[in-house]
């Protein structure tokens, strides 16, 4: 076993078992926290699966995390409210609402991503956060919503067998798709399409010279990041029970990216360490000070300068020292 | 029989500049045909637009009667035509074997499966260490491809050419900055390739081109002034005064 494979399980180990008995002994507070982070990590692991591995900065990944917020709360709204009728979306179950969360990312993904591919470089980042700011906009014009008010969840996706009006429950079933997206990533990371993808990254030309429209790939795996994103999203909704256009603005995009390459961007357990990481400093040193923003900037900042790896490169260098 | 590859009357220029001027060549299956000519005149351009990432501003080009002029790179190399660098262009951060098997696995076609990791398809990884053996590089298979020296690269370009089992290779400068001897290691590598593929050949070593060639084609400010079999091109005057004063020592 590699000392990365350790470093993965290691703090999936501590990330199952931690949260379950802070809540246990009384400290519910920390348990809120580890499902709020088990929640971003899975959209960081989306984000490193174009970002890490495909080399595809996209500066627009919140998007998708509002939108599928988005997709439990209309439809929760509409139950509530009345409306929609017509097409079903306006219930409360969760077997429809995180499916449409997943499907709506996906066709945003499909539809925005075979624009923004065309462009490379800088020309992709800002591209993908003009697409992000337009869903932003978008949704504050929407007065039904709450426009950028925001809109109360007033009812939680409703699952067979599982409530996610009981904390612990909604952390389970976090912590469970955290598994699944970092499975799926790496099992996609790995195949034949995944070497595609991260040849693409070191020699596009190259990769193309060998007959593979690179395009296609990454189109692909993009909209996979985008669905997977869309997932969080969902939880995102379920837990915060209140959304707002403000949950998928542009800083937020960025702090998803710092997640990844503070955790270590092409890793499995990077963007997971990542979030763990940034929601902690968040906490402590907001904790601390009023002025926090200042000493988190300088401390990521030292990070991505002198932790060449991230976290990841971090830890398993020191663990190694072979 | 009708050429694997015919170009005729190619265009091409940048602003001002001409860079691909009324080009007319064929390249007869099987033979390696070897493009010379003096700094800039469009060697690397000529190939560009074979294959496919410029396209040529007017003529046309034919690869086995088949008219590709406007098709786009990857479904040219689909069809059986593969490059290699001038610059060594390889994945760097991969290792010397997932290079080759890249190139093995889309020669496959099989490159949209996400599910089995590719590392365990024995099929592909055999092929790729068989190919890394036949350039001579079994050894290093598991290095990142940066470590390797340049040289190396050289003969990792193609190993990949090779992998595709292409119809038609376009090399490019494949001795550029290789020593003496790596030069000599490249010219028997190629010797041990050509007649199993058509190859055009672009190369500034002389000693390797007219040790090589079938044919020779001399290019000058991108219009083609002579063909033929390297003895001919040997004694041809045109040829003598468009490289006097530049590399005539080479001729």
């Amino acid at each position: 076993m590699t000392r990365r494979t350790l470093l993965t399980l290691v703090t999936m180990g501590l990330l199952a078992v931690l949260p379950p008995v802070f809540y246990l002994t009384g400290n519910p507070f920390y348990l809120d926290l580890a499902t709020r982070l088990t929640i971003l990590a899975i959209a960081a692991v989306s984000l490193n699966l174009i970002l890490g591995y495909g080399g595809l900065v996209s500066f627009g990944h919140a998007a998708y995390l509002g939108l599928g917020a988005y997709a439990v709360g209309i439809p929760a709204h509409h139950w509530l409210y009345g409306g929609l009728e017509g097409i079903g979306l306006n219930t409360t179950s969760g077997l429809v609402q995180i499916p449409l969360a997943v499907a709506v990312c996906a066709l945003f993904a499909l539809v925005t991503g075979a624009i923004c591919l065309r462009t490379k470089g800088v020309y992709f980042i800002m591209i993908t956060m003009a697409f992000a700011q337009m869903v932003y906009y978008a949704i504050v014009s929407i007065e039904e919503y709450g426009g950028d008010d925001g809109l109360v969840i007033d009812s939680r996706s409703e699952l067979p067998g599982i409530s996610l009006d009981d904390p612990l429950q909604l952390f389970a079933l976090s912590y469970v798709g955290l598994v699944v997206a970092m499975g799926l990533v790496r099992m996609i990371v790995n195949s034949r399409f995944g070497m595609v993808l991260q040849g693409a990254k070191g020699n596009n030309e190259r990769v193309v010279m060998l007959g593979l429209n690179t395009y296609a790939f990454r189109l692909t795996a993009y909209v996979v990041s985008g669905a997977i994103a869309g997932f969080a999203g969902a939880l995102l909704g379920n837990f915060t029970t209140f959304i707002s256009p403000e949950m998928m603005d542009w800083t937020r995009s960025g702090e998803l990216m710092f997640m990844v390459i503070l955790g270590g961007a092409t890793t499995s357990a990077g963007p997971v360490l990542g979030a763990a990481a940034f929601i902690l400093l968040e906490e402590a040193l907001s904790s601390l000070t009023v002025y926090w923003h200042l000493p988190f900037g300088l401390l990521l900042i030292a990070v991505v300068l002198f932790g060449k790896g991230g976290l990841v490169g971090l830890l398993s260098r020191r663990e190694g020292g072979k | 029989m009708t050429p694997v590859l015919e170009t005729r009357r190619l265009m091409k220029s940048f602003g001002g500049i001409i860079a691909t001027n009324d080009l007319s060549l064929s390249v007869t299956k099987g033979e390696l045909h070897a493009i010379i000519g003096p700094n800039g005149a469009g060697k690397t351009t000529l190939i560009t637009q074979l294959c496919g990432t410029q396209t040529p501003d007017s003529g046309s080009i034919r690869f086995k009667g088949r008219d590709i002029t406007r098709m786009p790179a990857h479904r040219r190399a689909r069809l059986g035509i593969t490059r290699s660098f001038q610059i060594t262009s390889l994945i760097l951060e991969m290792s010397v074997l997932d290079n080759v098997a890249l190139a093995v696995q889309a020669r496959q076609g099989s490159s949209f499966d996400m599910i089995r990791p590719a590392r365990s398809i024995k099929a592909i990884r055999d092929r790729a260490m068989a190919l890394l053996a036949r350039v001579g590089l079994q050894d290093k298979a598991d290095m990142i491809t940066r470590a390797l020296s340049h040289g190396e690269h050289r003969h990792m370009e193609i190993a990949i050419a090779l992998a595709s089992e292409a119809e038609l290779m376009l090399l490019d400068e494949p001795m550029a900055g290789l020593g003496h001897e790596e030069s000599r290691a490249m010219v028997d590598l190629l010797k041990s390739i050509k007649g199993k593929h058509t190859i055009v050949l672009i190369e500034h070593d002389m000693d390797a081109v007219f040790a090589l060639a079938d044919r020779i084609s001399v290019l000058v400010y991108g219009h083609i002034i002579a063909t033929g079999a390297p003895a001919e091109i040997r004694g041809n005057k045109e040829v003598e005064a468009a490289y006097l004063g530049e590399e005539s020592g080479g001729l």
